[in-house]
C-alpha cells in the first residue's frame, strides 16, 4: 500500500495582514505553515498505514523553504517527501499546479506504484479546492471529495470504502484504487508526534526535483505560462456595521421591533418575480 | 531503543543555541530541544544584543543577522513626576563595524541564531517540553519529554531552560527562587513609522538609541524602565523585583500604563500602535543566587544559572558566553571520556574566571542594598530633580547661594550624617 499525500506551505491566515494599498497579502507578516487540511491528510495516511501497513510519501511544490512542510509531515508520520521546486513552476494557478503535481506523481509511481492520493480539502490561502480533483482528472483516477472517514481498505480487491460529507447527512461509497481523496478537518485529530518521528524529521532531507527530473512535461502547461486564471481585482471586504441593540423589558423591545419593521415594510413583503 | 546523543541541550535561547552551535561545530552529536513553536517564540528581553560575545560565536554576524538598529546613543534618565535629569553618551564610532551593541526583536533573532546551530549540524526539535532529567546511579543520563516514546539519552545534558529552571531544581541545584531574586518585567512593542522614530530620537536610519529610566518610572521601587528604538517600532517596558511588586501592591500592567502616560515618555510613543505585549521573569539575584552549575552528566547555563547583570542590563551576552564555556568543557570531557562532576567542573572554573561571575561578584551587594534602603529611588531621585530645577532656573539668586541652599535642603531633610551614610553605602555596593 503506497499512499502519497499532497501538501502545501501556506501563510498562517489567522495572523496575516493585508497591505491596504495593494490589497495583496503581506507574506512577511505571517509565518509559513503546513496547510491545516493537509496536516489532516497526512494524519489520515498514518492511520491507514497503522492498519494496513505500507509507505507514505508526501509531495509538495514550492520554493526551497517549502521543505519545512515536508519535514512537518515526517513529524506526523510520513516516510519520505518530495519537493518539486523550479522557476518553471512559479506563478502557477490550480490548472498548472495540478499538471506539475501529476507529472511528479507519475515519477513517484514509477519507483513504487501509488494506491491512493490524499489531499486536504483546500489550501487556506487560495480556498479553491481545485488542485486535488485536477490531479485525479489528469491521472484518470476517481476523485472523492469531502471525505470524513476512510472506513475500510481492501488490499486484495484493491477497493476502498469511504464516508463523504453531504449537505445533509453523509454517503458511503466504494471506490476502486488507485483513487484520490480530499479530506475534511473532522476526519481525524492530529496526534502529538512521538519523539522518534521528531528526530527523524529533524534529520530528514527531502528529495528535491527540478523540472528536468520529470518526464514527458509540456513546458507550456507549467507556471505562469500554463495558467489561464487572471485575477481581476482583489479587495478587502468592509467590516459589516454593527446592528442596533434593543433595550428595555421584553414587551418594550417587541414594540420597538414592531415599529422598526413597520417603517421598513419592504422587508416584510416578498418581492414578486417579474 | 531510544537514541543516544553526545549532548542534549534543553532550551533554544541564546545560551542553549550558543552551546549547541559550538558543540556541533566540534563534531559532537547534538540535540537541541525547544518548548516554543520556534526558537524565540517564548523569550523576552528588553532588546539590547551585545556585539562581543555574539561575535565570538559568529564573526561579523551583523552582515546577515536580523538586527534592528546599532545603538549609537545610550541615555539614562533619573525621573521624577514631571521632570527628568538626563545624561548619556552618543558616539558615531558605534555606528560602524565592529559596533557596540544592537537592538533586536527576539522572535526573529533567535530563529536565525538557532538556524546557525542547525547548519552546523545540531538537530533542532520544537514544541517539545522536557519534563525531567533521567537520573541513573546519581548521574544524569538523559531527559524525558512530554512526547510519546519521549526519552532521549545523552552523555551530557545542558540545562538552558531559562529563569526558574525546573530541571536544575529537580536535581536539587537550587531551591525555589525568592521574590527578591527575580524581577517581573512587562513590555510592549509599539509600531511607529521610521521617520517618526528618527525625528523624535534624533537618529538616522541605521542608528539606534536606548534610554534606561530610574525613579518614578517604577514609582520609586527597585527596578528600571527602558525605551529602545527598533527599525520601525519601539520596545518599552518596566520591571521591578517581584518582592517590591508584592510589597507596594503594584500590578505590572498598571506600572507599564503609568510609564506610557508619563509626560516625559508619552510624546515619544504618541501615535504608535501596540503590536506585542510580553511579560517574563528575569533572574536578578546576582552572585549569591548562582546555583550549582555542574553535576554528573549535566551543566547549567544562561538564565537557568541566574547569569544576569541587572545593573548593566547584560543577560543574553552572558548567556551566550556561558553556553560557549559549557560547550568547551563538554568537548574536553568527551575527549577524556569522563562526564563526571569533577570533569565537568572545568566549566564552573571557566565561568568563575570569566567576566560573567567577576561582574556579578562586583555587584553582589547592589540589589540587596537598594532593596533594603529604598530611599535611593524613592527620595534621592526626586531630591536631585528639585535641585537641578533650582540650579538651572534663572531668578536673580547668585549661584553660590543656590548651591548652599540646595545642600541645605538635602541635609536639613535627612541630616548630614545620614546623607553621607547613604552615599558611602551606595558607593560600597557598586565599587
Amino acid at each position: 500500500m503506497h499512499i502519497v499525500v499532497c501538501v502545501k506551505q501556506v501563510p498562517d491566515t489567522k495572523i496575516i495582514k493585508i497591505n491596504p494599498k495593494t490589497n495583496t497579502l503581506d507574506r512577511r507578516s505571517a509565518p509559513a505553515i503546513l496547510n491545516p487540511y493537509d496536516a489532516h491528510a497526512v494524519q489520515e495516511a498514518v492511520k491507514i498505514k497503522k492498519k494496513n501497513g505500507g509507505t507514505i510519501s508526501v509531495l509538495s511544490m514550492g520554493p526551497p523553504q517549502a521543505t519545512e512542510v515536508i519535514k512537518k509531515s515526517i513529524e506526523i508520520g510520513a516516510d519520505r517527501g518530495y519537493l518539486i521546486s523550479d522557476r518553471a513552476f512559479a506563478g502557477a494557478d490550480t490548472l498548472a499546479t495540478s499538471y506539475a503535481l501529476s507529472k511528479a506523481l507519475e515519477r513517484i509511481g514509477k519507483d513504487l506504484p501509488v494506491d491512493m492520493i490524499i489531499c486536504g480539502k483546500h489550501a487556506i490561502d487560495g480556498d479553491t479546492g481545485q488542485v486535488g480533483p485536477g490531479i485525479a482528472r489528469r491521472m484518470d483516477i476517481p476523485p472523492i471529495t469531502s471525505v470524513i472517514e476512510v472506513t475500510e481498505v481492501n488490499q486484495q480487491e484493491k477497493t476502498v470504502l469511504i464516508k463523504r460529507k453531504l449537505t445533509r447527512g453523509y454517503e458511503l461509497i466504494q471506490s476502486e484504487m488507485p483513487c484520490l481523496l480530499t479530506v475534511e478537518k473532522e476526519i481525524n485529530e492530529i496526534e502529538y508526534s512521538p519523539m522518534p518521528n521528531m528526530i527523524k524529521a529533524a534529520k530528514y532531507e527531502p528529495i528535491i526535483w527540478t523540472v528536468n527530473d520529470l518526464e514527458n512535461v509540456e513546458r507550456t502547461q507549467l507556471g505562469l505560462k500554463g495558467s489561464p486564471t487572471i485575477v481581476g481585482k482583489m479587495f478587502t471586504p468592509p467590516r459589516p456595521e454593527g446592528g442596533k441593540k434593543l433595550e428595555g423589558s421584553a414587551s418594550e423591545q417587541i414594540s420597538q421591533l414592531m415599529e422598526i419593521l413597520m417603517e421598513k415594510k419592504d422587508l416584510l413583503t416578498i418581492p414578486s418575480s417579474k | 531503543m531510544p537514541e543516544k546523543f553526545d549532548v542534549v541541550v534543553v532550551g533554544a535561547g541564546p545560551a542553549g543555541t550558543a552551546c549547541a552551535l559550538t558543540c556541533a561545530r566540534n563534531g559532537l552529536n547534538v540535540l537541541l530541544i525547544e518548548r516554543g513553536e520556534y526558537p524565540g517564540a517564548k523569550n523576552v528581553m528588553g532588546g539590547v544584543l551585545y556585539r562581543q560575545q555574539m561575535e565570538d560565536l559568529i564573526p561579523e554576524f551583523w552582515m546577515e543577522a536580523p538586527l534592528e538598529r546599532p545603538v549609537i546613543e545610550q541615555r539614562f534618565w533619573m525621573m521624577d513626576k514631571e521632570s527628568v535629569i538626563s545624561f548619556g553618551y552618543k558616539g558615531l564610532e558605534w555606528a560602524a563595524p565592529p559596533y557596540n551593541n544592537f537592538t533586536v526583536l527576539r522572535a526573529q533573532f533567535d530563529q536565525w541564531f538557532a538556524k546557525k546551530a542547525v547548519e552546523a549540524g545540531a538537530l533542532l526539535i520544537n514544541e517539545t517540553v522536557v519534563t525531567e532529567c533521567i537520573v541513573e546511579n546519581g548521574k544524569v543520563v538523559g531527559v524525558r519529554t512530554d512526547r510519546p516514546d519521549g526519552e532521549i539519552y545523552a552523555d551530557v545534558v545542558v540545562l538552558a531552560d531559562g529563569v526558574n529552571s525546573l530541571l536544575s531544581k529537580q536535581l536539587g541545584f537550587h531551591k525555589e527562587f525568592r521574590p527578591d531574586e527575580v524581577a517581573l518585567t512587562v513590555m510592549e512593542v509599539i509600531n511607529l513609522p521610521k521617520e517618526k522614530i528618527n525625528d523624535r530620537f534624533n537618529l538616522e536610519d541605521n542608528q539606534g538609541c536606548t534610554i534606561e529610566i530610574f525613579g518614578d518610572s517604577t514609582k520609586g521601587n527597585l527596578g528600571t524602565a527602558f525605551l529602545y528604538t527598533n527599525k520601525e517600532s519601539l520596545n518599552i517596558g518596566v520591571g521591578t523585583t517581584l518582592s517590591s511588586m508584592i510589597k507596594a501592591k503594584l500590578k505590572p500592567y498598571e506600572l507599564l500604563d503609568y510609564l506610557k502616560n508619563h509626560p516625559m515618555v508619552k510624546p515619544l510613543i504618541a501615535g504608535g500602535e501596540s503590536a506585542e505585549y510580553l511579560a517574563h521573569l528575569i533572574p536578578e539575584g546576582g552572585f549569591r543566587s548562582v546555583p550549582k552549575v555542574a553535576g554528573n552528566g549535566v551543566v547549567v547555563i544562561g538564565d537557568a544559572a541566574q547569569l544576569v547583570n541587572a545593573i548593566h542590563r547584560e543577560g543574553s551576552n552572558m548567556a551566550m558566553h556561558s553556553g560557549l564555556l559549557a560547550a568547551e568543557a563538554v568537548i574536553e570531557a568527551k575527549n577524556r571520556g569522563d562526564f563526571s562532576e569533577s570533569s565537568l567542573n572545568s566549566y564552573r572554573e571557566a565561568l568563575y574566571n570569566s567576566f560573567i561571575i567577576k561582574d556579578l561578584e562586583k555587584y553582589k551587594d547592589a540589589a540587596h542594598t537598594f532593596e533594603k534602603y529604598p530611599q535611593y529611588f524613592k527620595e534621592y531621585v526626586p531630591m536631585m530633580n528639585q535641585a537641578a530645577s533650582k540650579f538651572f532656573t534663572v531668578d536673580g539668586t547668585p549661584k553660590r547661594d543656590k548651591q548652599k541652599q540646595i545642600i541645605k535642603n538635602m541635609t536639613s531633610e535627612k541630616g548630614t550624617l545620614r546623607v553621607l551614610q547613604d552615599l558611602y553605602r551606595a558607593w560600597k555596593a557598586v565599587k
